[in-house]
């Protein structure tokens, strides 16, 4: 009964998807205010049918119902009531049901916060919205239905992928999908106003705490990604430039741009249509991903099961959506009004040189993601593009925007100069070159990234404190908005930094191990005490005992395992980590090698690993303060005037 | 014009991805193909003390069909393979990648053995000369030694009639 | 399909563990295959290193790379060795050839289409002189106006 119930309940949510699409942006055409007011109920009564969808689906995993084939596909009597529960995501259809769900639950937050939106522009931004969940809630149902019976039903599961059981599993695709989803805000707000034609500041700053907040969550999914690969895939690696992991990264590279243009055009009314344009770019490269992920066009280490049906559904979808929206910028886009000007050293000028920066670095990383399919797709031949193609190309594009980040804050709107600048920031620059240098030869060898990499971290976290110097000095308070920004700047900085040093002084062994015997890395002294059997809950382990030790004195006594699942037969290496601030130090059990005990054994030392996931964090806590800025909460009146001044202003 | 290009652009890469659909990416061509088959000499199976070379087969084309007894879709093939071998189309030589020769020896004696010779390949070092990357695989090589088709995947009565069949009529057989 | 080529991957994995060849004893040759190996694939388990990669047939190819590295080849026959029998596939860093020009040149065109579009956008583009006093006086107002 349940998992009918919960595909009729999408199937209700398909035909208010359609209600919230069809009759509102009719209405906001027509000027008819009855029609415009079915917007916020529908968007709010599909989320509420969406929701019913996924506990219906979410009670079926929890009872371990295998006569749904997906439970019976993903699921296992075995497995722990947790992740039984992270199961309901854990397949391609219940992914696709999360993503619907966090689809509507944008779409519900948007009718809830936008009272003070004008009725139209509301109308035609919860219309769109709805036209997007129309096309995924029939992609789910025609393709990929989450629900389907299977009779006779299985008698036990097939038991959830082993990767995916760990504790960051949990909440990175719902992270992910929240910051994938939430553009289609940023985007839904660039349609209304193409079709609008109200291009402006207030347009600007209605989208801008959405955007930002879709950021946010986004940048929330990758670095949680990113730690649950470093931890589970057991060889230390945390970025492969995996086309899976590129189609996270595109959006947020294009994410990242339109925050900065978006705050320009709220500022100062200019770059208009390259910010319309980013928003949509932003969301048509979630889209992107979406398709390479889940069609197949490319071989991916986490790629989901694929089927050509379903890639043939996403490709129609995505040329509607992002040709139509392309189209309909093509066709608007003269209508747009250039803003007022500005010198060449003036924020303008530099947010719009870390735009086009941006825009590059993303632009190469799609290249080297889509490049083996293009080599392919006209019968030349197989080729790969991995790691150090991405490295050789992204760093270079990347370090200049990283270097401008620091001047930008401190350049001022509309007449900054250079000579300005230049004369505050060139001793500090020597400064920071020198140290950056410095840095790098302290360490025991001399690497010429790690020493770009120290400069770039000091450089942004040095104008990080000069702007807050120039605040308190001007006697200005420090609104969520300014902190927000300063310190996603410094979360940059600590990344940045995390990554020098990871990048170049991580060392690892692979190393024969029998019983009592040692091993050294990096200063450490690891002894085996031998591999015993453990059991779990649905997997027979092989458990070992590393002690590690430096200068004689202990550090950690680490368990590192070997996995079997019983259900899928499938082998895992589960590593085990003793962080600090400073170092990760991480075993991996390999192989047993002979009937003595003796395994093989990966060590890894990896130095300031743990900035990385720092960095990040304070990057998406800046973006939490800045999504939830005073300014943005102010009462309707007060952003009605404010929207009349910037349609008479620009 | 301007305003055109990000749709043009977007055009273009629809227009790959369409075609990308139509593609399979993990089915990476072979170098080997129009080369000489690299020599090698093993040990046979369930023939202590001879040993097997391609240039055993010179004269003949033939498949060289790399398998294991743990092998699951090497399984799914057999049928196909008997098939081919009771028609006596074209000899096939059975390569033992990478496992236990008495397992494979008792495998074919259970299930019939399609092969001619079975090369016993126990540390992969043949496998890697051949650039095999899993099993099953299999090569078809002419009558001078060259190789001139590689299917990766268990060989279907589908893909024999579509794939091996013309390369086949193509050397006159 | 994806999962059963990871579960056959582990199998053999499993099957052939005890054939495993153990941990080459000089560091020097361990340093110089794991640089090389970072940058080549492994080509069972699609989109891995073959560093990084626990499949087999990637540490049957590490234990030829060891070999090889032992016989005093350079990095260039050993990638060669590779290549001539896995085809450039194997490379994760994709020669330079006339087919990848495009791949490795793209980057540098965009960072030039880059600096012209600031160039042409923000370099010549002159500050419009301030608002009139009198115009600032009404936003402000307004701006305060709560009830217009």
């Amino acid at each position: 009964m349940i998992p009918e119930l919960g595909q009729f309940a999408l199937i209700v949510a398909l035909l208010l998807a359609l209600v919230q699409a069809m009759l509102p942006l009719a209405g906001a055409w027509r000027n008819d205010a009855a029609l415009m007011s079915v917007a916020r109920p529908a968007a709010l009564a599909q989320f509420g049918f969406v929701l019913v969808a996924f506990v219906c689906l979410a009670i079926s995993f929890m009872v371990n119902d295998f006569s749904v084939l997906n439970v019976a596909r993903n699921s296992y009597s075995r497995l722990p009531e947790l992740y039984r529960f992270t199961a309901t995501w854990g397949s391609h259809e219940g992914s696709l049901l999360l993503w619907v769900l966090m689809l509507a639950f944008w779409g519900a937050a948007v009718a809830v916060f936008s009272r003070r939106l004008p009725d139209a522009m509301a109308a035609r931004v919860i219309g769109v919205m709805g036209l997007i969940s129309v096309g995924f809630i029939a992609f789910m149902l025609i393709t990929s239905n989450p629900f389907e019976r299977q009779l006779p039903a299985a008698i036990e599961g097939n038991d959830m992928n082993p990767l995916l059981q760990d504790w960051g599993m949990i909440i990175h695709p719902p992270m992910l999908y929240m910051g994938y989803v939430g553009f289609a805000v940023a985007f839904a707000f660039a349609i209304a106003a193409l079709l609008s034609g109200r291009l402006d500041a207030a347009w600007a700053r209605w989208s801008r705490p959405w955007t930002i907040a879709a950021w946010t969550f986004l940048t929330l999914g990758i670095v949680l990604g990113s730690w649950w690969a470093y931890r589970e895939l057991g060889w230390g690696g945390w970025w492969f430039w995996d086309p899976t992991e590129n189609a996270s990264f595109m959006p947020w590279i294009a994410g990242t741009a339109l925050i900065h243009s978006l705050a320009a055009t709220e500022k100062r009314g200019v770059f208009k249509a390259w910010t319309v344009l980013l928003a949509l770019t932003t969301f048509s490269l979630s889209l992107l991903g979406t398709f390479l992920v889940r069609s197949g066009v490319l071989s991916s280490v986490h790629a989901f099961a694929t089927d050509p049906a379903r890639g043939a559904f996403i490709l129609g979808f995505l040329v509607v959506v992002v040709g139509g929206s392309l189209a309909l910028y093509a066709w608007r886009a003269p209508r747009i009004i250039a803003g007022g000007g500005y010198s060449g050293f003036s924020r303008e000028s530099l947010l719009l040189a870390n735009n086009v920066l941006l825009i590059a670095a993303l632009g190469a990383v799609l290249l080297g993601t889509l490049y083996p399919l293009v080599v392919d797709a006209l019968g030349l031949g197989k080729i790969s593009v991995g790691p150090p193609y991405f490295n050789a190309v992204f760093v270079p594009l990347i370090a200049p925007a990283l270097f401008l980040m620091g001047i930008g804050p401190l350049a001022r709107w509309k007449n900054g100069r250079l000579a300005d600048v230049a004369a505050r920031l060139k001793w500090p620059f020597a400064a920071v070159l020198a140290s950056g240098f410095a840095l790098a030869f302290a360490l025991d060898e001399f690497k010429p990234w790690a020493a770009l990499g120290f400069c770039l971290a000091l450089w942004i976290a040095y104008t990080v404190g000069l702007a807050f110097r120039d605040r308190l000095r001007g006697g200005g308070d420090l609104p969520r908005a300014f902190w927000g920004m300063q310190l996603a700047h410094f979360g940059m900085a600590v990344g940045v930094a995390g990554i020098a040093v990871v990048a170049a002084y991580s060392s690892e062994r692979d190393v024969r191990m029998a019983p009592g015997g040692s091993a050294e890395l990096a200063g450490y002294t690891f002894t085996f005490r031998g591999a015993g059997p453990r059991e779990g809950p649905n997997f027979h382990a092989m458990r070992g005992t590393v002690e590690v030790s430096r200068n004689g004195a202990r550090v950690a006594t680490l368990h590192p395992e070997k996995r079997v699942y019983t259900a899928s037969g499938m082998a895992m290496t589960e590593a085990s980590v003793h962080p600090n601030f400073f170092r990760d130090v991480y075993v991996a059990l390999g192989e047993p090698l002979d009937d003595q005990g003796a395994w093989s054994v990966r060590l890894f030392h990896k130095p300031f690993i743990n900035w990385l996931w720092l960095g990040a964090l304070l990057m998406a806590i800046g973006g939490f303060l800045a999504a939830t800025d005073r300014r943005y909460r102010l009462g309707r009146a007060a952003s009605r005037a404010a929207a009349k001044l910037a349609a008479q202003g620009a | 014009m301007k305003r055109w290009l990000p749709l043009a652009l977007f055009a273009l890469l629809a227009g790959f991805l369409a075609k990308g659909l139509f593609l399979n990416p993990g089915e990476v061509p072979s170098p080997l193909i129009d080369r000489t088959a690299p020599a090698f000499s093993l040990p046979l199976v369930g023939e202590p003390g001879r040993s097997f070379g391609p240039e055993t087969m010179r004269g003949q084309a033939w498949l060289l069909n790399v398998w294991a007894p743990w092998c699951v879709s090497c399984r799914q093939e057999h049928p196909t393979l008997m098939q081919l071998a009771r028609e006596n189309r074209v000899p096939i030589v059975g390569l033992n990648w990478k496992d236990d020769a008495r397992e494979a020896a008792a495998l074919l004696a259970r299930t019939g053995s399609p092969y001619v010779a079975v090369p016993d390949d126990r540390d992969g070092r043949v496998g890697i000369d051949y650039g095999v990357t899993g099993t099953p695989e299999t090569y078809l090589i002419d009558r001078d030694g060259i190789i001139r088709l590689k299917h990766i995947g268990p060989i279907t009565p589908a893909v024999w009639r579509d794939r091996f069949e013309p390369e086949l009529k193509a050397l006159g057989l | 399909m994806k999962r059963l080529f990871l579960a056959l991957c582990l199998a053999m994995a499993a099957a052939t563990a005890a054939a495993m060849d153990p941990d080459a004893d000089d560091p020097a040759v361990e340093a110089r295959l794991v640089e090389l190996a970072k940058d080549l694939r492994c080509l069972v388990c699609q989109n891995e290193s073959l560093a990084g990669s626990q499949a087999a047939l990637a540490r049957d190819l590490r234990r030829e790379i060891r070999v090889q590295i032992r016989a005093g080849k350079s990095d260039r026959e050993v990638i060669d060795y590779l290549t001539a029998r896995y085809g450039d596939f194997v490379l994760y860093r994709p020669p330079f050839r006339p087919l990848t020009w495009l791949l490795w040149l793209g980057p540098l065109a965009f960072l030039g289409i880059a600096a012209a579009v600031w160039y042409r956008l923000a370099a010549r583009r002159p500050p419009e002189p301030m608002p009139s006093p009198d115009r600032l006086a009404d936003a402000e107002r307004l701006l305060e106006d709560r009830h217009p």
